[in-house]
Parts: structure tokens; sequence; C-alpha cells
């Protein structure tokens, strides 16, 4: 059975294939067999994927790295193109081949429309963004990874810019590539700083050697890489290009901008988890940050309109949850937040798309209303979906809210507290979103009620999939104080986190405890639910918003201060280089060498008189002067 | 004879030639200069080659002889030069009706 495993590498490879394949020869295929290559790439991805999940997940399975050939060799500096596979890895390998393959199935009946060498382009680019981030997830050093994150960058690029002729998108992806490459500096530096300072960048020997290390020199390179995982993960203060992001096409967001790029921060903090424990500024850092971004989210998603913005703002809250996980030690909560989340923030994105899809691209909730009894089977994965994001047992966001809360609130009550407000919040501003979606009259046109209609199977299937991976998703980490040993997922990732979990220290698990904060916790969510479904069935948010909500619906005017702090200072900047520096400097410079030549060549230029005396005389000059110098100098 | 007579009248000569050269326009008269010069220089040779033959006499049967041979070579070359030189100055005489070096600066017209 070992061997298997040494098929990893047809994992990352079948998607390049299929990349390649869709993308040299976009203009020949047929859109039935390009949506065939790109969705069953990824399925027989998957199968391998799951084979290689049912080899690791049994007891005592020791991390395997399969190096594939040599790939940087400077010096003493060694870094093999290897992948690693251990349950961490297989988790994710598992989460986004699966969760990749339902939206690649979902895509070929959403992007339909498309021209057909449009619509390979489009598969071709999925293909490599599910490559490049299982690069990512399966490399077994930081250069790996690093490749598979700028390619995951690269890849949102061109999806979110993938109708480029409208120049809004193209703006939005370009941001969205611009406020990565913030992060990526980070992420470098890091990388450096761990070359220089342990000689390696493979996992095993940077985490082998990370507890002989200086805290400072920890902290350093924690913060760093954190920094990365801001950009790539949507977290303060690079959070504002995932918003934008909506740009792309709907099943893009659902893949991309939910359920795997931007865990990859997630991923990269729970890998070096051990890192981290060790520096507990960082921690902090994480926690504090992960919270904020959890709480500014959520109330900029209490206002807004657009369907995939409510969404896009969700998602950026919940992945602060991820980071308050992370922050408080509870790597196994964050990377289960990770599953559950993927599986119904998919789920919202594509149900979104399919009602985007039967409104004829009208994204604006206030148009819609009563689209239940048009779209039975979306309306019932969007409402199931809902409560699993809300935190409703037994859903499965439920579970790995309250794993992170619980831990939060062990780390410090204020956290709990406010963790708990966040998902009050989340409850009220999904139920506004279903409320005003599918609830009450419909709103829009004539026109647009007339052409209402279920999407076909290849929409609802992934649909149904998702749904039933979203109710019970959650069932794999049933917390200790339900039943013993219930927690599947915690044992399973145990040889991962059980260095930090050594220095984390047991938590004394009070039981009472933590029954009475899932209580609270349920009881603010159903509280939200019930307020926000009440408040909007019938009577939908139809004005402007006015006063303190004009600003949440501003998103905070975040983006006009960073257009003031950033942009406006460095375009005011370069305007000055190019009308003062460029002009008077860089050119007076070239200029100057040109003018100096001329004008030193015009006074040589007398010396050739042409006088035969004088060139004689000059000779004679020059021949005593040899003479001297041979006489007096040279002894 | 000591070997200082010849340099001094060596350099004397290369320094008439070399005045000669500096403060005269005449071509014919700066080149016959030149030739000054380079005598000067060849009797310089056939002085040193001889005092080189009378230190090394016994030990090598033909010590000294090599400068005086070169001698010859310099004298020839220098004859073939002259013809050159004889017919450039020719030719000038006929473009500009004098032998003038001052003349030919109209060359970097």
């Amino acid at each position: 059975m070992n061997n298997i495993i040494n098929l990893i590498w047809l994992v990352p490879v079948l998607p390049l294939a299929g990349f390649l394949i869709n993308g040299l020869f976009r203009k020949r295929l047929s859109k039935s067999l390009t949506g065939i290559i790109g969705s069953g790439v990824i399925l027989i991805s998957f199968i391998i994927s799951f084979l290689i999940f049912l080899q690791v997940k049994q007891p005592g399975f020791e991390p395997v790295v399969v190096a594939l050939f040599d790939f940087i060799n400077v010096g003493k500096l060694n870094i093999s193109f290897a992948f690693q596979v251990d349950q961490l890895s297989a988790l994710f390998l598992l989460i986004i081949t699966g969760v990749g393959f339902l939206i690649h199935v979902y895509s070929t009946s959403y992007m339909h429309e498309e021209e057909s060498q449009h619509f390979a382009r489009y598969f071709a680019y999925l293909n490599l963004f599910v490559f490049s981030m299982l690069l990512l997830v399966l490399g077994a050093n930081f250069i790996i990874m690093f490749i598979g994150w700028e390619g995951v960058g690269l890849c949102s690029y061109l999806l979110i810019g993938f109708w480029f002729k409208n120049l809004n998108y193209g703006d939005a992806a370009k941001k969205a590539f611009i406020m990565n490459r913030f992060g990526d500096v980070g992420f470098l530096i890091a990388t450096f700083w761990m070359i220089n300072q342990f000689g390696s960048v493979t996992f095993s020997e940077v985490f082998s050697k990370a507890h002989d290390t200086s805290t400072f020199v920890l902290t350093g390179i924690t913060l760093l890489l954190f920094l990365g995982a801001t950009g790539k993960s949507a977290q303060i203060p690079l959070y504002t290009w995932l918003p934008d992001a909506m740009a792309g096409p709907t099943p893009v967001s659902a893949l991309i901008h939910a359920a795997t790029m931007v865990t990859a921060g997630i991923y990269m903090i729970a890998r070096s988890n051990i890192m981290f424990t060790l520096s507990p500024i960082t921690q902090t850092v994480v926690a504090v940050i992960g919270l904020a971004t959890a709480i500014l989210a959520a109330t900029i998603a209490l206002k807004q309109n657009d369907i995939k913005k409510v969404l896009a703002y969700s998602t950026v809250s919940q992945l602060g949850y991820m980071f308050l996980g992370l922050g408080v030690g509870a790597y196994t909560g964050a990377v289960f937040h990770v599953m559950t989340h993927a599986f119904f923030k998919a789920l919202l994105f594509l149900g979104a798309g399919s009602v985007i899809h039967a409104m004829g691209g009208e994204q604006d909730i206030r148009k819609m209303g009563g689209l239940k009894k048009y779209l039975p089977i979306t309306q019932i994965t969007f409402l199931l979906a809902c409560f699993a994001i809300a935190g409703i047992p037994p859903f499965s966001g439920f579970f790995s809210k309250d794993e992170i809360l619980a831990n939060a609130f062990a780390k410090n009550p204020v956290y709990y507290i406010i963790g708990v407000f966040g998902a009050l919040l989340t409850a009220f501003y999904m139920f506004r979103l279903y409320a005003t979606t599918f609830l009450g009259k419909f709103r829009g046109t004539h026109e647009q009620e007339h052409h209402l209609h279920e999407s076909p199977a290849a929409i609802t299937f992934p649909l149904i999939v998702l749904a039933i991976l979203s109710v019970i998703g959650g069932f794999v980490g049933i917390p200790e104080a339900f039943a013993k040993n219930a927690h599947v997922l915690e044992h399973y990732l145990e040889p991962i986190f059980a260095e930090s979990n050594k220095i984390h220290e047991a938590q004394p698990s009070n039981q009472s405890t933590e029954l009475l904060l899932m209580a609270v916790s349920v009881v603010v969510a159903s509280i939200g639910v019930i307020y926000g479904w009440t408040r909007f069935s019938k009577n939908p948010d139809l004005e402007d918003a006015t006063g303190f909500g004009k600003v949440l619906a501003n998103k905070w005017y975040v983006d006009e201060f960073y257009n003031a702090i950033v942009v406006k200072p460095l375009n005011a900047l370069a305007t000055f280089f190019n009308n003062i520096f460029e002009k008077s400097i860089i050119d007076g410079i070239v200029n100057g060498v040109g003018k100096g030549v001329k004008y030193g060549s015009r006074q040589i230029r007398l010396i050739q008189s042409g006088q035969v005396g004088g060139y004689v005389l000059l000779m004679v000059i020059g021949m005593v002067i040899l003479f001297l110098v041979e006489i007096f100098i040279k002894k | 004879m000591p070997i200082n007579y010849y340099i001094f009248l060596s350099v004397a000569l290369f320094c008439i030639g070399v005045t000669g050269v500096l403060t005269r326009r005449n071509a014919i008269i700066i080149f016959m200069c030149v030739e000054l010069m380079l005598n000067s220089v060849n009797l310089l040779l056939v002085a040193f080659s001889k005092m080189h033959h009378l230190a090394l006499i016994g030990k090598h049967a033909d010590a000294g002889t090599n400068a005086q041979i070169f001698v010859f070579f310099i004298m020839v070359v220098a004859a073939a030069e002259v013809s050159v030189g004889l017919a450039i100055i020719v030719m000038m005489y006929r473009n500009t009706h004098s032998v003038d070096v001052n003349f030919l600066n109209r060359l970097k017209h």
C-alpha cells in the first residue's frame, strides 16, 4: 500500500496537464470536451488524494517526504523539490480537490454562455489554480510552498480579471495582485531569514531547530510570515482586495475566495505551528488581528446590498475567526473551521451564483425577494449553509466555531465575548441576506420574474453535495463535553500539533463551563437568526443607509483611507519625481555628459593646428618628458 | 678611445638634428635633419658594438658584430625611406610651388 504515496506527484501534475491541454488547444476543443477534461483531471486527483488519505489516517502514520529532484543547490543550501505527505496536507488535498471538483462541475453549466475559446481559458485557469494550491499544501519546504503561494496569487489575478474587457474588473484584479504582493514580501523575507538562521527551509529541519532559537528571531520570522498570511488570507490591513475580487465569475469566488486560496495563510501557520507557539508575542498579534478582522468585516457585511459582497465580507470575518483560533493555540479548531467553512462558504457562493444566474446577472438583493418558490433547491441548500455559518447546532459551523471560541475563552475571556458578539453579527447579516433574497415578495422587473427558473443539474448537484457536507461535516469534531474521544479530527491531526500542544499545556477541561459557553453562543446566534429573519422577511431594508449605517455601507471608508494615505502620496511622489527629479537631475546628468564631451572636444581640437612645427615640438616635448622620467623618477 | 667621446658626438649630432627640425621650415632641410638624427643613432650603435667586442674579446668569436650588421640594415631602410620622402616633397612642390612645411596646414581643412 505504500506505493500509492509514491503516486503523490500525480495529484498536482494532473491539473497541470489539464491546464496545458485546455490552455493550448482552447481554440479547437469543444465546450463539452473542455468541461470533461477540466473536471476529469480534478476528479482523478481527488480519487488519488482519497486513497492517500485512507493510508494516512491509519494510526501511527509517519510523515513521508517524496523527493522528486534537486531544485536549488547552492553552496551549503540544498532545496529539493519534495512533497510532504502527512495528516495536515492529506486533509487539505481532500478539501481542495473535493470542493474543487464540485466547483468545476458547477462551472460547466454556469459558464456555458461564454464563447468556447474563453470557456476553455476559464477552465485552464481553474486547473492552474488547483495545481498551484496543491503545490502549496504539498511542498515539503517553504520554497515549494512559496511557488504555490505565488501561483494562487497569479491565478486569482487571472480569474478576477477574467472578463477583462470591463476596466473595473481589471482594476479589481490588479488590486488583488498588488495587495497580495505586500504580504508576499513578508513571506519572502521570512524565508531568507530562515535560510540565514537555520541554513535550511525544509519543514522538518526548521521546526526541529526552532526550539533552540532565540524568541526574538522566532518572533521576527513569524511576524513576517503572518504578514504574508494577512495578504493571502485577507486580514487587516490587507483585506480590502477580497471584496473587490467578487468581480470574477461566481464559481471563482467560491473556489478561490472562499474555499481554498484564502485558507493558504491558515495552512501556512498551522504547518509552522511550532514556531508560532514558541513566540507568544506573534500569537497575541495573530489573535488580536483575527478578532479585529472578524468584527470589522462583520459590521461591514451588515449593510452591503450586493449578494456576493455580503458573502465576501463574511469570508473575511470567518477567516478572522480562524486566525483567532491560530492565535490562541487552537490549531485543530482553526483547521476544522477551514474545512467546514470550505463546505458552507462554497455552498453559499454557488447558491448565490445560482440566484444570479436565475436573475439574469442581477446581484443587488434589494431587487430580489420571494425567490423561495422559484428556486427550491437553491433556497433549501442556501438556508442550510446559513445555519451552518451562523453556528446553529448540529450544523457543521457550530462545532468548529465553538471549538475556537472555547479555546479563546481559556486564553482570555475578552476574546470570547468579542467573538460571540461577532457570531451574533454573523447570524444576523446572513439571515438578513437570506430573508431579503428568498422571502417576501419579488421586487425585480416583470421580465426577470418571467425568466426565473431552477438551475440545471450541473448546478444543483454540487449544491446538494455541499449541503450534505455542511450539515454533517461537523460530526468529525464533536467536543469532549458531549462524548469522550469523539473528536475524530483532533486525534487525526494530533501528530502535527503534538509539539505545540505540549507547550500550550493541556487545558483543564471543565465540562460544565464548556457547555455553558456553548449554550451562550447558541442562544446569541439564535437571537441573531430570529431577529434577522423576522426583521427582513416582510419589510426588507430597501432604502439607502443613513447615519452610521452609511459608514458601514461604505466599508468604514477604509478604501478611501488607503487611497488617501498610500495611493495619493505615492502619486504625488511619482509626479514629483517625473517633473522635477527626472527633468532636472536625471536629464541633467545625461545631457551634461553630452555637453561636456562636446565642449571638451572643441577645446582639444584647437591643438590640431595643422602646423607641422607644432606637432614636432609636441613630439620633442614628449620625448624629453620620457627622458626625464627615465632618469629621475624610475630610479 | 673612451666611449664617452662617441656618446657626446652622437648627442650633439642628435640635438642639432632636433633643433633643425624644430626651427626650419624648408622641407628638405627638415629631411636632412631627420637623417642627421638617424645617423647619430647609427654612430652610437657602432660605437657600443666596438666596446662590446673589446670587452668580450677571446670569449666569443662573433661578439660585437651584430650591431654593425644591423646598422647596414638601417641604412638600406633609410635609403628606401629617403626615396619616399623625396617623392613626397616633389609632389608637395608641384602642388604648392614651395617646400615650406607651413603651407601644409591646409591639410586640416
